[in-house]
């Protein structure tokens, strides 16, 4: 990284850099949809499944 | 120079890479916090659900990191000008600092709610109020105004083992003040050590450290006198009966070594104050880190192993 230029020099290079960025922010969304998942089925329990009609 | 600036803070389009992003979160500073936080959370007394233990350290860590992304936003100017920070992310410019500052105050946000929804909403409350005052009341009011800056700024280092704790029992009690106490009071010798060798850089970015401002003499005896106070307070855990011997034996002899290296830091002077000055910055992360170890080992023999 720091031997790196700051800016890209090309546009593939630029190209090349959003791409790795768009990749992690979708990891980021898919981590977060398993995270709010995954409190959804510990918060509720398996008693969710124990109710009288 | 005038051209590169603004195109700096006019430019659109984002061009750095990922890793430059995760380098807005400290990453070293959030490890430190992430094990404080685990520590917490596991020597809380009851029990947390693993998968909820789990968020929260991450909502712990997350937050952690949003708080060093705004401190980076708003300290470009004076890191561009420090040895140490100048290869930050900013000051490189590698990432605009509008980017920093919206990267910071949108993981700020979800850390937060996540951290409420998922253990409860005094820890979130508590996760909030530490990127407060890490972000606004620190970095953006006592950094540069006051030689004591990290004395009061190092509090919103000192909060993770006490979120841990909350997002366990839900509340706040005297062992979790405790453990703020002691990373509160570890805070002070642990700067100022590296104040003490790094004066020259803080001098050339005017932020007012006590040896810039005090004397060098002044900050040594400041030294010895928290180390001094961190030691007996390391006793704390001791004294509540949240721990035993195992504990105590550890934290008597950590705190024995740290104050021998700060006495013998404050009757030195020049290039051999600097080297001493080095070794007590060195010894101040071990010291923390053991001290940690030996409070969970401590507690998770009696807990989980039903020893001593």
């Amino acid at each position: 990284m720091a031997d790196e230029k700051p800016t890209p020099q090309t546009d593939e290079e630029f190209l090349r850099r959003r791409r790795r960025r768009s990749i992690a922010i979708a990891l980021a969304l898919a981590a977060l949809v398993v995270i709010f998942y995954a409190i959804t089925v510990v918060k509720l329990g398996p008693e969710v499944l124990v109710r009288e009609i | 120079m005038a051209y590169a600036d603004d195109h700096r803070e006019t430019s659109a389009a984002s061009f750095g890479q990922v890793e430059d992003y995760l380098a807005l979160l400290k990453p070293r500073v959030m490890s430190l916090v992430v094990f404080t936080g685990i520590v917490g959370m596991l020597v809380a007394p009851g029990g947390i659900h693993p998968v909820i233990g789990f968020i929260a350290i991450l909502c712990i860590a997350i937050g952690a990191g949003a708080s060093g992304a705004l401190n980076m936003w708003y300290d470009a100017d004076i890191d561009a000008v420090m040895s140490r920070t100048l290869n930050r992310p900013i000051p490189s410019g590698r990432v605009t600092r509008d980017e920093a500052l919206f990267f910071g105050i949108t993981l700020s946000a979800f850390s937060v709610v996540v951290l409420g929804l998922a253990a409860n909403w005094l820890a979130a409350g508590l996760l909030a109020f530490t990127i407060f005052f890490y972000a606004v009341v620190y970095t953006m009011w006592l950094k540069r105004s006051t030689p004591q800056n990290i004395v009061i700024g190092g509090a919103a280092g000192a909060f993770p083992p006490m979120i841990g704790w909350a997002a366990v029992t839900g509340s706040v009690s005297i062992d979790a003040l405790i453990l703020f106490m002691i990373i509160f009071l570890w805070t002070p010798p642990h700067f100022w050590a590296l104040a003490l060798y790094k004066k020259g850089d803080y001098q050339a970015a005017g932020i007012p450290m006590l040896p810039n401002v005090a004397g060098e003499l002044v900050t040594q005896n400041q030294i010895v006198i928290y180390t001094v106070l961190l030691t007996l307070t390391a006793f704390g855990p001791v004294l509540t009966g949240l721990v035993g011997w195992f504990y105590a034996v550890p934290a008597t002899l950590l705190g024995v070594g740290f104050s021998v290296l700060a006495v013998r830091l404050r009757f030195s002077e020049g290039k051999e104050m600097k080297r001493r000055a080095r070794v007590l910055f060195a010894y101040s992360l071990s010291y923390l880190f053991v001290l940690f170890v030996a409070l969970l080992a401590d507690v998770g023999l009696i807990k989980w192993f039903g020893v001593l």
